[in-house]
């Protein structure tokens, strides 16, 4: 339901117009509609950390700074200084996004929980990513949660012109209620294109450092006020969402039977199939949370069942069971009508329904093989994998920790060549413990976005106790799978970054991750393996794809 | 009228840019149009596939729902097969003879040629070697557009305006190449 009025004209100095600019409208993926509704709201600066699929917030920022350095967009080394850097522009009084993706939340998550707590008078908004389904995620975790969590508002657009709309407005409910705000997108709405309309630009916040600095130091006696400032503000948050268009109710008075709860792009699933049902039900769309309760209690009061879709985590439905117990039946993924695992689709929603799919072709009989994604042809961690392996011939269980990555797809045939992926930088960490565990050799496997992003920290602990484990840093020079980001730290760097954190120079390893150095490569594993303490290898060769990319200019 | 195409191909093929050229034409005429991509990991020579609806009406779902899209267009044969539940009844495969085999257990050619040809509507074009005579390998992506275009509610005329637009920028030798390609791909599946 996008309104007429793009933006709630909220706070004193929000200036921006619902009138619409005449210039063609625009083709966007989600992300970047949420980018250019960040940009359009004025922002100073957006920072973020790639992953998908919330990469392309910050790649359309930067494509729209051009040449004129403004807004700044930057990518950090890790979701957390991303989004602290974003609090220092709104401590300034400037407006800033910072996107990630959903798993990043949780290296972000102690600057967002905290920040939920200071008096936030610039701008700030967190544009989170979810992957449910996990097309290139290790968890489906449904970042809602999150906002529910800091006791913030979380918008969540159904569709492109939604994250546009809803991104302007972000800003402006931040500093109407001094909270950061949270836009939450999910893949399929992240990464599908459509027209957007943008309207008129806003200029940026002049700076104004924070009305009362004491509100940004979280000691306990200011913590305690501003965490019951928080509370205090709960009611005029939910005041927003019961009056915001964002979260809708169409009552059909005649259809007392039916009635259905949307979330985000659930909607686009219930109109996809809409037509097709006998009765109208009566719906709610949810677009703007904290929960807008006397909508969901209209609704409940007003219908026998009552089916909840929402894209994620049963969160409505959950916080809806008990509610009219014995006489409303609630349906959704804790009842079985909709699957608890993986994203929703068209069908999925058409047979919670009630509703029969179409009859696609059927296929003749032929048995069709998976294909999986695999490493590129000519790349610089096959070869360090094919070294590794060598290296660990005749040991009878060596451990191999590795990472998020291109690289961790060398857990995969032929390779099979990796023990673990959990998070970022764990390689590390969980080698320093297997070690600790008693096994030997212990090996981490680690990329060197990712080493900058998580692994630098754990490489500490295991200097100061000499662990007894080799870790190799694949340097490809680039943040690959995300499509080919600058490495915070280029190569030449890495070496005096890892040297002045104390290891043993005589176990420090640059090594050329190529085909024809693999003998040798493997040597010199075997080597740092002997060793029985900390040994820091570091691979080097530039990403394949990046090379090639770089040049065709 | 809604024309709703899967597209499929492995990772690196262009699955994307063929999917833009659509989106884009379909726009400059006026209709409805909501692409959805595949990106990250999918993209690392795995098979990826996309979504791109087209309507005189508003598209509400990102997604196609089975058995109701108009045309699986595909850059290689395999993957041709690999989304036909998503295809209607009425519901036509364009798809190249071209493998990329990098799995161990792709099934031999002949079998998924008689699969793809035991369907009601199929069209299989040797793209790879008209793409070489229209001058560029890498033009196997136009030559399977062209060979789409017939079927397609847009105007041949204006998925040749976007190809000038789209590659423009590269100069006028790939703007030809690119439209030869389209050309014999439109010729390869007319007869």
């Amino acid at each position: 339901m996008s309104t007429t009025s793009t933006c709630v004209p909220a706070s004193a100095d929000a200036d921006c117009k619902a009138t619409q600019r005449t210039e063609a409208p625009l083709v966007l993926l989600g992300d970047e509609a949420v980018a250019r509704g960040a940009c359009d709201a004025g922002i100073t600066a957006a920072y973020a950390y790639p992953g998908t699929p919330s990469t392309e917030i910050l790649e359309y920022v930067m494509a729209q700074t051009g040449g004129r350095g403004r807004p700044i967009a930057r990518w950090c080394a890790n979701e957390k200084t991303a989004y602290e850097e974003a609090m220092g522009v709104a401590f300034a009084g400037k407006r800033a996004l910072v996107a990630m993706k959903h798993v990043g939340l949780n290296v972000a998550a102690d600057p967002f929980m905290n920040s939920a707590l200071v008096s936030v008078h610039g701008g700030l908004v967190l544009a989170v990513a979810d992957d449910p389904g996990m097309h290139s995620s290790q968890n489906e975790q449904d970042s809602r949660w999150y906002a529910d969590f800091a006791r913030i508002i979380c918008l969540e657009p159904a569709n492109q012109q939604e994250a546009y709309e809803m991104t302007r407005e972000a800003f402006d409910l931040s500093e109407r209620f001094r909270i950061p705000v949270m836009i939450r997108l999910v893949t399929r709405l992240a990464h599908s294109r459509a027209v957007v309309r943008v309207s008129e630009p806003r200029g940026e916040n002049a700076a104004k450092m924070a009305p009362d600095i004491s509100s940004w130091i979280l000691l306990p006696s200011n913590a305690k006020r501003q965490w019951r400032d928080l509370l205090n503000k709960q009611p005029a948050l939910s005041d927003y969402t019961l009056e915001s268009a964002h979260n809708r109710l169409d009552l059909i008075e005649a259809e007392r039977s039916f009635g259905v709860i949307t979330t985000g792009i659930a909607r686009n699933y219930l109109l996809e199939n809409l037509d097709d049902l006998a009765i109208r039900p009566s719906h709610l769309h949810i677009g703007a949370y904290p929960l807008p309760l006397d909508k969901v209690r209209v609704l409940a009061d007003h219908v026998k069942t009552l089916l909840v879709l929402e894209e994620g985590y049963p969160i409505v439905e959950r916080l809806l069971r008990g509610i009219r117990h014995g006489q409303l039946l609630i349906l959704g993924k804790e009842t079985g009508e909709v699957p608890a695992a993986g994203e929703l689709t068209p069908d999925i929603v058409r047979q919670a329904l009630g509703l029969t799919s179409h009859r696609g072709v059927d296929l003749p009989t032929l048995d069709l093989p998976s294909r999986p994604p695999q490493l590129c042809s000519g790349c610089p961690h096959g070869d360090s994998y094919d070294a590794l392996k060598k290296a660990l011939l005749g040991f009878e269980s060596p451990v191999v920790t590795s990472d998020i990555g291109c690289y961790t797809l060398g857990a995969l045939p032929p390779y099979s060549a990796i023990q673990t992926c959990v998070c970022m930088g764990a390689s590390v960490s969980m080698a320093t413990g297997a070690a600790e565990a008693g096994c030997y050799p212990v090996l981490a496997v680690i990329g060197d976005s990712t080493f900058v992003h998580s692994g630098v920290t754990p490489l500490m602990d295991a200097v100061s106790a000499n662990t007894d484990m080799t870790l190799i840093i694949l340097d490809n020079e680039t943040v690959a799978m995300t499509g080919g980001q600058p490495s915070l730290l280029p190569t030449s760097r890495l070496a005096g970054l890892i040297l002045g954190l104390g290891i043993d120079p005589d176990h420090f390893q640059v090594i050329s991750a190529h085909r024809r150095d693999t003998e040798k490569n493997a040597e010199i594993i075997r080597r740092e393996i002997a060793h029985r303490g900390l040994s820091v290898i570091i691979a080097v060769r530039e990403c394949i794809e990046t090379a090639k990319k770089r040049k065709r200019g | 009228m809604k024309y709703d195409i899967v597209l499929a191909g492995v990772g690196g093929q262009g699955v994307l840019s063929v999917s833009a050229l659509i989106a884009k034409s379909a726009m400059k005429e006026g209709l409805f149009v909501k692409q959805s991509e595949v990106h990250g990991m999918a993209q690392r020579g795995g098979a990826v596939s996309a979504h791109l609806r087209i309507s005189d009406r508003p598209v509400a779902s990102d997604l196609i729902p089975y058995g109701t899209a108009s045309m699986i267009l595909s850059m290689e044969p395999l993957e041709a097969l690999r989304y036909l539940s998503y295809l209607g009844v009425n519901g036509t495969v364009v798809t190249s003879t071209d493998p990329v085999d990098n799995i161990p257990d792709y099934p031999r050619m002949e079998q998924i040629l008689v699969a793809i040809r035991s369907l009601p509507h199929s069209a299989t074009i040797d793209a790879e070697r008209l793409a070489r005579e229209s001058g560029s390998v890498q033009a196997i992506n136009m030559v399977l557009a062209g060979a789409a275009s017939g079927l397609l509610p847009i105007k041949v005329e204006t998925m040749q305006e976007s190809i000038r637009e789209l590659f423009g920028r590269k100069g006028e030798k790939v703007v030809q190449t690119n439209l030869r390609a389209f050309e014999t791909g439109r010729q390869a599946a007319a007869c």
